[in-house]
């Protein structure tokens, strides 16, 4: 049964990135890989995408930074993250043995800290793709998110695109009116994929203390709580765009991902649920074979977009 | 670095008091390598409520095959892990974090509150078998004689003497343990290993830095992961960076850490 598993069809395709699977891990809940090497078998992921990368080193935001809400959580990390530089010269070596590929999650401040991170990235070994956070303020413009603006989501696009040597996917944020427009301009801009939802902006109370659970006051939320918002929002922007979606939001097991992919994602990422069951990323991959194999798919490809509509 | 995800059997449940349990677990791949200090990460339930797994020291380990946790019932976690029954199985994630570091040579002091005291019965355990010469001071510290009493019993059984205190008088000191360590005699070249509540942890490191003394803390955060993928569990150091409970600690130099005078 083993091997006949491992001849299933699961391959996907972002841009000219040809992945083992649709599973990849989300930015910020796999750490750089290495950390999940005692649960996972890191070569089995269709890729693995870490935790933000800006510029210059951050600290974050103080603690507390998480608390749990229902089926759910709060985070307001604040990106703290070890700075482009030092990420290539200790992380990445790391990487590099694991044979897995790899997206680079990039934020920054301005435009141009997402150039210069882009241009130093360009052409390091075991960078598979870059993956855009554009959910970040843009600080030259009174700090409205990049990603909440439809000519700025696209302007960032460019620059990263321009400065890249390998696929780009820009990462949505799910905090806006309407999501199709943002996906349109990133896809106009030159994305070769987008990925949705990032976290979806809220807030915890303690009422005791009358004040709020995160120091940060308002946090990201994330876990199963958030799912049937991506599936919804997957569903719209994969109708609006020729480019691939990659779907995130509540993502556990491989019937998720199932859902994910008939609503039209190509590949999805797994995030929160890697706290609660650190394998769950490989476990979703064996879940897909399964299923593949058991309904006597050609491909798993078959199931992309393939929702029936009453 | 070793660490596994297992599905553990209950072997043993003890209720300590109305709210206080303590479990007993089979899971010989991390007991047989788990350090005082180090800590599991452990899934109340199956479903999606409550989501995240909870942190529990390593309170003790048996034969290299069981290891025990001792915790309280303070929400919704601990009082669905506090409703668990023996032969059930529990989700571990495990042993994680670096331990205490201990050496035979100094005077060493366990300085326990609450259920802080968890983690310092497995390095008393440890301490009496790998300094067998040198016998540790204990003082432990808790709201009163019901909460404090099966505690002290595990620490007699090691034939470590314990220093009691209790908020209401109920067992040994009436008040904080610090008071008791200023009364011990604990030469010049002591070495403090401290878990329990925020302000007592705070109290202990001035107590230890006006004395010269090292002191080694074990911190209580909010922790998601437990393996330094999410970076929720931090606590301040030194020039506004930050460390990571689960990952850099969760016992810590004090020195290292960032602490305010309450
Ligand atoms: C490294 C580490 C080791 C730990 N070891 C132990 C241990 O050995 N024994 C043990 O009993 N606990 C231990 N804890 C604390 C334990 O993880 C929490 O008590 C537990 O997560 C609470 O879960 P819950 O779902 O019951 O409470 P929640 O529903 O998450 O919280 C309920 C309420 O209790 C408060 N609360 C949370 N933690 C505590 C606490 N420790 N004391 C009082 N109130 C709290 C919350 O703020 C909230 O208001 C440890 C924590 C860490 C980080
Ligand atoms: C603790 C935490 C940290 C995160 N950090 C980042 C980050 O650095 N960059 C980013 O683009 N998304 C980040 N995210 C968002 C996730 O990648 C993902 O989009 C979101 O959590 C929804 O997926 P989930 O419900 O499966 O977790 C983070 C999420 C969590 C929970
Ligand atoms: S608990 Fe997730 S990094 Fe420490």
């Amino acid at each position: 049964m083993a091997s006949e598993l491992n001849s299933v069809d699961l391959r996907v395709s972002i841009a000219s990135l040809n992945l083992k699977n649709p599973v990849m891990t989300a930015s910020g809940t796999f750490g750089y890989a290495r950390e999940f090497e005692p649960y996972v078998n890191l070569h089995r992921l269709g890729a693995v995408v870490v935790k933000g990368i800006s510029l210059e080193p951050r600290f974050g935001n103080p603690p507390p930074r998480i608390v749990e809400t229902s089926c759910g959580m709060l985070n307001a990390i604040g990106l703290e993250n070890v700075g482009v530089e030092r990420f290539i010269s200790e992380k990445m070596p790391a990487l590099q043995q694991a044979n897995v590929p790899v997206f680079v999650n990039i934020l920054g401040d301005t435009l141009d800290e997402y150039r210069e991170i882009a241009s130093r990235l360009a052409g390091i070994e075991g960078v598979a793709g870059i993956e855009v956070n554009i959910s970040c303020p843009n600080v030259k413009k009174g700090g409205v998110a990049f990603g909440t603006v439809p000519e700025m989501a696209a302007a960032v696009t460019a620059v990263v695109k321009e400065n890249s040597t390998v696929p780009v996917m820009v990462k949505l944020s799910p905090n806006v009116t309407d999501i199709t427009v943002i996906a349109k301009a990133v896809e106009d801009a030159g994305a070769d994929a987008v990925s949705l939802i990032n976290t979806l902006i809220g807030m915890a109370i303690n009422h005791r203390s009358r004040k709020p659970a995160l120091a940060n006051v308002i946090g990201g939320l994330s876990g199963p709580a958030i799912k049937p918002v991506a599936l919804r929002m997957v569903y719209q922007v994969a109708r609006a765009v020729s480019i691939p979606v990659v779907g995130i939001g509540g993502i556990e097991t491989a019937e998720d991902v199932l859902e994910f992919m008939l609503a039209g994602a190509t590949a999805v990422q797994i995030g929160t649920a890697n706290f609660v069951n650190p394998r769950a990323s490989e476990e979703a991959v064996e879940g897909l074979a399964r299923h593949v194999a058991t309904e006597s798919l050609g491909s798993i490809r078959e199931l992309i977009g393939g929702l029936i509509l009453p | 670095m070793s660490q596994f995800q297992k599905k553990t059997q209950i072997t043993r449940i003890e209720r300590f008091s109305s709210d206080i349990v303590r479990l007993t677990l089979l899971a010989p791949d991390i007991a047989s390598i788990a350090k005082p200090g180090q800590f599991v990460m452990v899934r109340t339930g199956n479903g999606k409520e409550p989501l995240l797994r909870r942190p529990f020291s390593i309170s003790q380990t048996s034969n290299g095959k069981h290891f025990q946790i001792l915790f309280k019932v303070v929400g919704r976690g601990t009082s669905l892990l506090s409703h668990c029954r023996e032969g059930e199985f529990l989700s571990i994630l495990g042993p994680l974090g670096h331990g205490f570091t201990v050496d035979c040579q100094r005077l060493n002091c366990l300085v326990g509150g609450g259920m802080g005291i968890a983690p310092l019965l497995f390095l008393g355990k440890t301490l009496s078998r790998v300094c067998p010469e040198n016998t540790p001071l204990v003082v432990l510290g808790a709201r009163n004689r019901e909460e404090l009493e099966p505690l002290v019993q595990d620490f007699h059984e090691l034939g470590l003497n314990v220093h009691p205190a209790t908020d209401d008088g109920s067992l040994g000191h009436h008040g904080l343990v610090t008071d008791v360590l200023k009364k011990l005699d604990l030469g010049d070249d002591c070495e403090m290993f401290v878990c329990g509540p925020h302000p007592m942890m705070t109290a202990v490191h001035f107590f230890c830095r006006d004395r010269g003394f090292s002191c080694q803390v074990s911190m209580e955060t909010s922790m998601a992961c437990g393996m330094g993928a999410c970076l929720g569990c931090i606590v301040p150091v030194k020039n506004g960076a930050y460390a990571h409970a689960c990952s850099d600690g969760p016992v810590f130099d004090s020195k290292e850490l960032l602490w305010q005078v309450s």
